[in-house]
Parts: C-alpha cells; sequence; structure tokens
C-alpha cells in the first residue's frame, strides 16, 4: 500500500451562477485590483487516502467526488494527488 | 380515517415540531420518523421537514441523503407514496436526485426569513392538488439556499409537464423561472421552500399554509386507499 | 519567578497571598491557573458584586434568582420561563462572526442547563459610526453570526437593537439575550450531590482555545519558544452549531427521563468554573481525571485542559446506575460522552492524573467563587459632568426643515431581522420590528397549548447610552420605565428583568461612579414597578481607542400574557381613525426637554442637558392601562406604539411608514415637543366607536389624553412643522440601514 495525498477542488460547472464570486468581483475595483476578473468560488478538501497505486487512488477519490463531495447537477471536481 | 404521517427528523432538524403541530390540528396523524430507522412503519405520507440536517455540512441535504431512513422513503416514493420536503428537505430531495436540479445559496447572498406570495402553478401534485391554479398564498420562506437551479431541457420537461407547482409572485432569491415549489412526473414527490405549516394559524399571521398541507392530508388519505385496494 | 506568574496571570500580589492562606502553602501552576481564571472580573464579578447586591431580586413569581446559570419565573400553568442576557462584546471585536456565533451557543447553553428548551433569542448589538468600513465589517460580520448560528442551531431570534455610535467603533457590544420554557417540574440547578456519583463530560473535544490570559504559563519556564507555543493557540473560538443541536436534544433527554442530579455548562474558565461550581453548590467535592477529556490535540498540558473555553460542552452529575443509560442517550444524539470525575465528601476539588495517579492540585472548590475577592473601588462623578448638564440643547437653533429631519430618524432593521429566523416554533406573534416580540408560551417538549388556553410571553430589549451618559441613575431608570412600556404594548404585563451591565475600565473612578448610578436607578425603578432583577452580567473594560464606551446598561424585560387571543395592533394607522396620546401628556405644549434626544444627539451632535422627569407611579399606572386597552379581546384599539427614542415625531412617522397609512396632526408647537423623549407617553390608534370607551379608561386611571388628529391619506402632516410625502418617508425608512452598511437591499417585501 501506498498513501496519497490528496486535493479536491470543487467549482460550480461553467454557465452555472456563482453569486460569491460575482460579489468579491464586484469590490475588487474598490481595493486597486483592476487586472483581475473571472472569479469562481469553490471549496478544497485535503486528505490522504491508501492504495496500492495511484491509478487506484484516483479511481477511489473520484469515486467519492461523485457521490458525496460534489453536486453533478451544478459542481465539477478536480483532482490532485501526490505521494506521501 | 385520518391521514398518518410520518416526519422524518435527521440529526439538525429543527422544524419536525411545527409540522407535527400544524398537520395534527388540521386532522392528521403526524409522528416523528428516527433518520438511524430503516423502515418508515405505517403511514399515508412522509415529510422531510425544514432545518440543517447535519448542519448543512457540505450541502445541505448531502449527508442526510445517505441516512438509513432515506432507503424506506425512496421505496414509498417509488411505490406511489406522498413525500413532500420542506425548505431543507427540498434540498435533501434533490439530493437525493427524487426530484431534479439543485438549490444555491440566495442572489443577496444572505439568509432570508421573510413571508411571500406565491402563486400555485399547477395542481398535478399530492399538495396542490384540488387547489385552484392562479390561487395566491403568502407563507413564510426561511432559507440561505433556496434559489432553484437546473438545466434547460429539465426546466423544458417541468414546464410541459405541469410540475412547477408553486412560483414566487416577486422572485426573494434568484430562483430559476420564480420556482417556489416543484413534483416529480407522478406528481406524488414534492419539495417547495416556503414552509406552510409556518401559515396555519391566524394567530401567527396567515393561515394559507393549510390550504397545502389540507391537500396533503387527503392526497396521502386516497393514495392509503388506492394502496389498500391493490 | 513565582511572583512574576501570579502578576502574569491577571492575579495581585493580594490575591496571591490570599489563595496561599486558603491553602495554608504555596499553590502550584495548575492551581494558579485555575485561582486566576476563577476570580478573574468576567468569572468573580468582583467590582460590581458589592453594587449588585443592591438590585430587588425577588418576587411572587421567582424561582430562581441571580447566581445560577438563569433566572426562573412561574409562568403559571405549571410552567416556568428562563431567562439570561450575556455579553460576547470583546470576542466579537476581534472576530465578528465566530464572537457573535459563540456568544449565541453560550447563552444557549446556560438556558438548556436550567432544563429549560430555548425558544427565543434577542440581540440588542451596537456598533461605531457606519461610516468607517471596520465597524461596517464588524456589523455586518456579527450579523451573520448570529444568523448562521442562531438559525442553524434552531432557536428563534425575535427581536433586539442595533444602534450606531462613534464611542463603540473598537469594541462593539453584542448582547444576547436567551429564553427558555420549561415545566416546572424539571426545572434542574448546577450542583453536584451523591458521593460516589459521577460527572460526565458532553459534548465536544476539548481544544487551546479561549486559554487566553491562563497562557502565560506556556512561557513560565516551561519552554523555551514562547511565541511558538503561543501561535499553538487561537483566541478566536469557532462555533458548531450542529453540536450544539445535537447538546440541547440530548441533554433535553437526559432532564426529560431524569438521569441527571445537576448539570452545568462550561462557558468562561471551562472544566474549573464547572467543576468547582457544581461541587460547591452541592457542598461537595470532586475528583477530575485529567487524563480522561477527550482532546482535540496531542500534548495539551493539565492547566490548559483545565482552563480551555472550547465550545459546545456541558457537565452533568449522575448516579453510576444511571450511567450507561445517559451514555445511551448521548451515542443516539452522536454526542461525545465521557466520565471525567466524581464525587467526593471532601470538599476539595481535586485535579488527579489518572484515578490511582499523582495528585496534580487539590483546592477548597468553594474557594474558588466564594472566596473570590470583592473590590469596592473608588468611584468620582466626572468633572465635565455639571457643566454637560447646564448645557441644555433648547440653545439650539430650530431646524430649517423639520420633515427632512424626521426622515433622517426613520430606521427599519428588517434587512438585519430578515436574516435571522424568526419564526420557528410556532410561537412568534409579533415579529422583531414591533415595541417588543410576542410570543406564545410554548415548545417542543411541553404540552401544546390548545387554542382557547393559550398563555403568552413577551420581551423586549432595551439600552440608551445618549440618556446614561447625561445621567447614568435617571437614564437607567428611564430604559427600565421604556423597556416595561414596550412589554405592556404589545398587551403583557411586566415580570421580570434581566441586566447587561457594559461599562468602561473599572479602575477609572469615573466608570465605577456610571457603574454605581446605574444600579441605582435601576434598583430605584425596578423596586416602583414590581420588577425583580432574576439575573445579569456585567461587562467591563469596553474601551476603545483608550477612551472608555458610554455607559450602557442594557436591559431585557419579560412580560407575561395570561390570555393570548388575538394579535396585538401594533405600529398601526387606519384611515379615519382617531390618533390619541395617553400618559405623561400635559407638557405638549410647554417644549419639553431635547436632553439625550437622538434628535440632539445624532442630528445635532449635541450630547447635553437634563433629563426628564420620571413619575414611577404614573408609569406604574400606565402600564396597567396599556396591557388592559391592548389585550382587550373587542379590540378597542387598532394601532399603538410607545413614545421614546425620536419622540412624538418618530412614533406617528413609524406608525405610518409601518401601516402604509398617514396622518393629519395639529397642536404639537415647535421641533422640542415633536423630538423630546419624555418618559411615559403612548400613542394609540382608534376607531370612532370605541374612542369614548378608551377615553373613560384612561381618565379614570388618573392619566392625560389628548386627541392629536387622524390616520389619513398619504401624507405625514403636523400642522406647521412636517408635511412629508408617506411614499418618500417608506423610501428614508427602508434604506437607511442598507445603504449605511453598504450592502444591497433584497428584493423580498
Amino acid at each position: 500500500m501506498t498513501r496519497f495525498r490528496a486535493l479536491v477542488e470543487v467549482s460550480l460547472r461553467p454557465g452555472i451562477a456563482d453569486p460569491q464570486g460575482a460579489t468579491i468581483e464586484r469590490a475588487l475595483p474598490a481595493l486597486g485590483f483592476e487586472a483581475i476578473s473571472g472569479v469562481r468560488a469553490g471549496k478544497a478538501f485535503r486528505f490522504v487516502v491508501d492504495a496500492t497505486d495511484e491509478h487506484a487512488a484516483r479511481k477511489q477519490v473520484d469515486d467519492l467526488c461523485r457521490r458525496l463531495l460534489t453536486n453533478p447537477v451544478i459542481e465539477d471536481s478536480a483532482v490532485t494527488l501526490e505521494q506521501a | 380515517m385520518t391521514a398518518r404521517i410520518g416526519v422524518v427528523l435527521f440529526p439538525g432538524s429543527n422544524c419536525e415540531h411545527d409540522v407535527v403541530e400544524a398537520v395534527n390540528a388540521l386532522g392528521g396523524d403526524a409522528h416523528i420518523v428516527w433518520h438511524d430507522d430503516r423502515s418508515l412503519g405505517t403511514v399515508d405520507a412522509v415529510v422531510l421537514p425544514g432545518g440543517f440536517a447535519h448542519g448543512d455540512y457540505l450541502r445541505p441535504g448531502a449527508l442526510a441523503r445517505f441516512s438509513p431512513i432515506m432507503g424506506a422513503v425512496e421505496a414509498f416514493a417509488a411505490g406511489g407514496g406522498p413525500v413532500v420536503g420542506i425548505c431543507n428537505g427540498f434540498q435533501v430531495l434533490t439530493e437525493a436526485h427524487l426530484l431534479p436540479g439543485a438549490l444555491q445559496k440566495n442572489r443577496g447572498l444572505t439568509f432570508l426569513c421573510t413571508t411571500v406570495e406565491v402563486e400555485v402553478f399547477s395542481d398535478r401534485s399530492v399538495l396542490t392538488s384540488g387547489v385552484e391554479v392562479g390561487s395566491r398564498l403568502r407563507i413564510p420562506i426561511n432559507h440561505f439556499e433556496g434559489s432553484y437551479i437546473c438545466d434547460q431541457s429539465t426546466l423544458d420537461e417541468l414546464r410541459a409537464e405541469g410540475r412547477i407547482i408553486l412560483r414566487y409572485v416577486d422572485n426573494p432569491n434568484g430562483s430559476l423561472a420564480d420556482i417556489a415549489g416543484i413534483a416529480n412526473a407522478a406528481g406524488n414527490v414534492v419539495g417547495l421552500m416556503p414552509h406552510p405549516e409556518r401559515a396555519a394559524d391566524a394567530l401567527f399571521g396567515s393561515t394559507d399554509g393549510r390550504i397545502l398541507l389540507g391537500a396533503l392530508l387527503r392526497s396521502a388519505l386516497a393514495w392509503s386507499a388506492v394502496a389498500a385496494g391493490s | 519567578m513565582e511572583g512574576e506568574i501570579h502578576r502574569a496571570l491577571g492575579l495581585t500580589d493580594d490575591e496571591a497571598v490570599q489563595i496561599e492562606r486558603l491553602l495554608g502553602r504555596q499553590p502550584n501552576h495548575l492551581e494558579l491557573a485555575m485561582y486566576s481564571v476563577m476570580w478573574s472580573e468576567h468569572c468573580s464579578y468582583k467590582s460590581s458584586r458589592v453594587h449588585l447586591k443592591r438590585l430587588p431580586t425577588e418576587g411572587q413569581r421567582v424561582l430562581v434568582g441571580p447566581g445560577e446559570n438563569a433566572g426562573v419565573v412561574d409562568a403559571g400553568g405549571g410552567l416556568a420561563i428562563a431567562l439570561r442576557i450575556e455579553s460576547h462584546n470583546h470576542p466579537s471585536a476581534i472576530e465578528p462572526y465566530q464572537g457573535a456565533a459563540t456568544g449565541v451557543g453560550g447563552i444557549l447553553r446556560d438556558i438548556f442547563t436550567m432544563g429549560a428548551r430555548p425558544i427565543a433569542l434577542m440581540d440588542p448589538l451596537r456598533f461605531g459610526s457606519p461610516k468607517d468600513p471596520r465597524s461596517r465589517w464588524i456589523a455586518t460580520g456579527v450579523i451573520s453570526g448570529i444568523s448562521g448560528y442562531g438559525n442553524s442551531v434552531g432557536v428563534p431570534t425575535v427581536g433586539g437593537e442595533i444602534v450606531f455610535d462613534e464611542c463603540y467603533a473598537d469594541n462593539p457590544l453584542v448582547n444576547v439575550l436567551c429564553c427558555g420554557v420549561l415545566p416546572v417540574d424539571r426545572l434542574v440547578l448546577g450542583r453536584a450531590s451523591g458521593v460516589g456519583n459521577l460527572a460526565v463530560l458532553l459534548g465536544s473535544t476539548t481544544g487551546r482555545d479561549g486559554i487566553g490570559g491562563v497562557s502565560v504559563l506556556a512561557s513560565a519556564g516551561f519552554s523555551d519558544d514562547a511565541g511558538a507555543e503561543e501561535a499553538k493557540r487561537p483566541n478566536v473560538q469557532v462555533g458548531d452549531p450542529f453540536e450544539e443541536k445535537r447538546l440541547i436534544e440530548a441533554c433535553l433527554q437526559l432532564l426529560d427521563e431524569s438521569l441527571v442530579i445537576g448539570i452545568q455548562d462550561l462557558g468562561g474558565a471551562g472544566l474549573t468554573c464547572a467543576t468547582s461550581e457544581t461541587a460547591s453548590r452541592g457542598g461537595v467535592g470532586m475528583d477530575v481525571d485529567v487524563t480522561a477529556v477527550p482532546r482535540r490535540e496531542p500534548g495539551m498540558e493539565p492547566w490548559e485542559v483545565m482552563t480551555s473555553e472550547s465550545q459546545e460542552r456541558m457537565l452533568a452529575i449522575v448516579t453510576p446506575e444511571a450511567c450507561d443509560r445517559v451514555l445511551d442517550v448521548c451515542r443516539s444524539w452522536e454526542v461525545r460522552a465521557t466520565v471525567v470525575g466524581r464525587v467526593t465528601e471532601s470538599g476539595r476539588l481535586r485535579i488527579v492524573d489518572g484515578w490511582d495517579g499523582k495528585v496534580l492540585a487539590d483546592v477548597p472548590a468553594a474557594t474558588l467563587h466564594e472566596d473570590a475577592p470583592v473590590y469596592n473601588r473608588a468611584m468620582a462623578r466626572p468633572a465635565g459632568l455639571d457643566a454637560r448638564q447646564a448645557d441644555d440643547p433648547s440653545r439650539l437653533p430650530s431646524p430649517p426643515d423639520v420633515g427632512s429631519d424626521l426622515l433622517a430618524l426613520l430606521v427599519d432593521p428588517s434587512w438585519v431581522y430578515r436574516q435571522y429566523d424568526h419564526q420557528l416554533f410556532l410561537n412568534t406573534v409579533v415579529a422583531p420590528g414591533g415595541d417588543a416580540a410576542l410570543l406564545r408560551l410554548a415548545g417542543p417538549g411541553v404540552p401544546t397549548p390548545t387554542p382557547d388556553d393559550r398563555r403568552g410571553l413577551a420581551l423586549s430589549t432595551d439600552g440608551n447610552a445618549r440618556w446614561c451618559s447625561l445621567d447614568p441613575r435617571a437614564g437607567t431608570a428611564l430604559v427600565v420605565a421604556e423597556s416595561a412600556l414596550n412589554v405592556a404594548c404589545v398587551g403583557a404585563d411586566p415580570v421580570a428583568l434581566v441586566n447587561c451591565l457594559n461599562f468602561g475600565n473599572p479602575e477609572h473612578p469615573e466608570v465605577m461612579w456610571q457603574l454605581s448610578e446605574a444600579i441605582d436607578g435601576m434598583a430605584d425603578a425596578c423596586r416602583a414597578l414590581g420588577i425583580p432583577v432574576i439575573g445579569g452580567n456585567v461587562s467591563l473594560y469596553n474601551e476603545s481607542r483608550g477612551v472608555d464606551i458610554d455607559p450602557t446598561p442594557v436591559v431585557g424585560t419579560l412580560g407575561l400574557v395570561e390570555h393570548l387571543r388575538r394579535r396585538p395592533p401594533g405600529l398601526n394607522l387606519v384611515d379615519g381613525s382617531s390618533i390619541i396620546m395617553v400618559g405623561a401628556v400635559g407638557s405638549l405644549a410647554a417644549a419639553p426637554s431635547l436632553a439625550g434626544s437622538r434628535w440632539a444627539v445624532e442630528l445635532n451632535d449635541h450630547r447635553g442637558g437634563r433629563l426628564p422627569d420620571l413619575d414611577f407611579v404614573l408609569h406604574a399606572r400606565l402600564l396597567s392601562l396599556v396591557a388592559d386597552l391592548v389585550g382587550d379581546s373587542s379590540g378597542l384599539v387598532d394601532g399603538v406604539h410607545d413614545v421614546s427614542e425620536g419622540g412624538l415625531g418618530l412614533a406617528l412617522a413609524e406608525m405610518a411608514v409601518n401601516s402604509g397609512v398617514g396622518f393629519m396632526v395639529r397642536g404639537v408647537v415647535d421641533h422640542a415637543a415633536l423630538f423630546g423623549e419624555e418618559p411615559s407617553r403612548v400613542v394609540f390608534s382608534v376607531p370612532d366607536r370605541s374612542l369614548a370607551e378608551v377615553r373613560r379608561r384612561v381618565e379614570s386611571a388618573a392619566l392625560g389624553f389628548v386627541e392629536l388628529g387622524r390616520g389619513f391619506g398619504d401624507r405625514l402632516f403636523i400642522e406647521g412643522l412636517v408635511d412629508v410625502n408617506l411614499a418618500e418617508a417608506v423610501d428614508a425608512w427602508r434604506s437607511w440601514l442598507p445603504a449605511a452598511l453598504g450592502v444591497e437591499l433584497s428584493t423580498a417585501d
């Protein structure tokens, strides 16, 4: 068994309204951040996963994303794995 | 005959007592069903009440849908039994894929507790059956994540099949197509953000919620009679 | 070295000597830490106790007075009401969201500790000027924190206040009141008894949060790297409303099944406080196995465990026979439960390192609070106060546009309370925005009343630093009078009061004088009006930018309604109904004092003058008359509002914007008569059919009666002074708060 560190980033799917991201973006010019746009809010999860290899680890994490960590109706996830 | 209504209590639910009280005041027989049970017992309808099941952690309804009782609720719904999710209960039903779409944060990014006007848009559901389409009801809302969203084909389907049952007259939260409540294709599973149990006694304001809860009690008895006969 | 440690822990040299005398030896570090948290101002009330004794605390209905976790009154019909108010000012200044959230969590535990189901919260809030971005950040964060925690934990927030004044710029006042209902026979007290009984710790794990001043021990010779030690100790505690919700349900079930002998929440001073208080109140001792306490992180020292203020924890005293069932109930609610202590007959609190391990601390339990020092600190009337009182706002010029001044005072707080669930449990008859909240007396776990046998309870929180800084004694009496009148306006009789005394630094003699005067004013008013004080909280060291805040005693008044038959008319006008004013109305033409009024202070920055007189005897008659008129089952009046902050003008304007009906009023001589805040006055809207009857009742109560005009049309019209379009007034009213806070007004309503 190998231990992997996983980072799951959950964000709203393209095209889904993101009032939080939009509100942050609206506040930026007043703070002097003129060059920043396209803000999208999301969540991140960190955990460790034990698996025989990276492929098996990814399979578990993808399954977790699909069944629990995201609502596929509105959210996408991106998974980063690295050996611990 | 008295309609027996099971009100599911998840850890973090908080409107279960209110639903029981309002249903019983209308002559129903409501009791609490524990999330950890695997059976609903004998019920003629199920209500998933409002609140913050599992603290709304991760996403509202995301953890509650895995409660042991949800297997029984899904089976009951599949058999045609009336299932109504109010507020957090609506969120649970979408997470459990018993209803399409999802509920997002309100447009104004604040929690909203206020009384709104909703229009009955379809009577093809256990909650609006027999209620005049086009009638307007004053019912409180109480949510942070109540902005309904779904993809275009789902919306087309909801419209074509008369499954949008309640619409906001003055949209408070950015909900798609002013949707306040929807039903599944068979009309026996309903989700709505407004709280009809909070509009069931003149002392507290509106009594319009009795119209919806009364329809649910009638639907429950009607279903029970059919189920007993089959 | 030892001397440095006690001082660093906040103990004076005299206090250290006293501890040594009590123990008959030198205390060790753990013992010193325990005394330092228990003898802190927050836990011991050492600066205020000598004054608090002057408050009247007894009454026919009082079941539990000050000193327990909450006051309890008999509400009749086998039900009792538990009430408490607290401050979370300093945590909210650092982290507004979590500061306010954990304040809500703490007060809830004080209520369900008594066996009561919490059914209502109220939040009197005070912030710096909204022109200051930091004050806006604090205000919006606090409001979100109350909303986030209160809504999720499932207790409705039914009212409060929101006040802005520069004196609160760096030091907001975040007070929170909670009210609970219980069957009288479920009342439990936080005491241990029965040698051999067990102390079970319920709820969250114990972490390094909230250790505060005691953390100086980490650098007292144990660690080379004090900075790194400090970094481990977050000052900000994070609330978990889901944990608290399960804790409420589990504890109420334990009490319903009569499984606990005593129960106590863990608040300030954590386990030290809960174990020593339950033991000493029960006249017993307790052994605590510090190793049994479930921890959030490894490597915690015993003093960290014993002084941690981690949230969402309770201590229950149970018999060994009941213990298994207690653990079962907790398991069903997914609440952690661990036996951490045993009741002993020694009268001593002993901290042990495992049941058979070393004794780490051994002190007489009662000495931790009963022997806490009491200080009668120096007092002095502030030097400039006489000159300030002599400078009356009557010297200010008349405003060129009285109507626009009136609009400037109109504030709709609904942007705040719409974020609070204020309806849960189906009790809320009068929601936030009225004179007082009015609730049905009911709740989960107590018998549901039938529609024709309903009782009600009313709650109002009130404070007024504008009045109290001019004259803390008279100002506080006026605050109590107004609070009582607010509950009368929803038809209730005031029966009890709790206070939250927010003051500056007690080491300043002027602040101690303010505190002492305020307590005397409260005692005067409560005695005269027959309202016992059943609990309170003192928050000192409220300073902003080196200046003490204005004295801000806040009171929460509980009223009862014997028969709750109909919704009170509230802030309402009816087109065609008469508008009358009742009470101390002889001065309508006599240019009353504007001292301490919102008009003088907020619009003219004038903070001088002498407060108007308050006639307690007349006020008491007014309270019963108002409750009688409002509660009359035939609907004698169709609108009611007391005249308070903003004066008669604002009372009329608020009735107009709330009802959408304008008015036509005559006989108000000038802006002082319009904006003066003289007490003991109430405005009613009365339909013609009952005008004669209302007049008869007012006159038989020997109170003044004056007809002002009628509800009419779509203008706010006061002859010779004001003529404003109602729509314009509604717009000014709705938009002020969102505009001041820089937030968007939601489209709802």
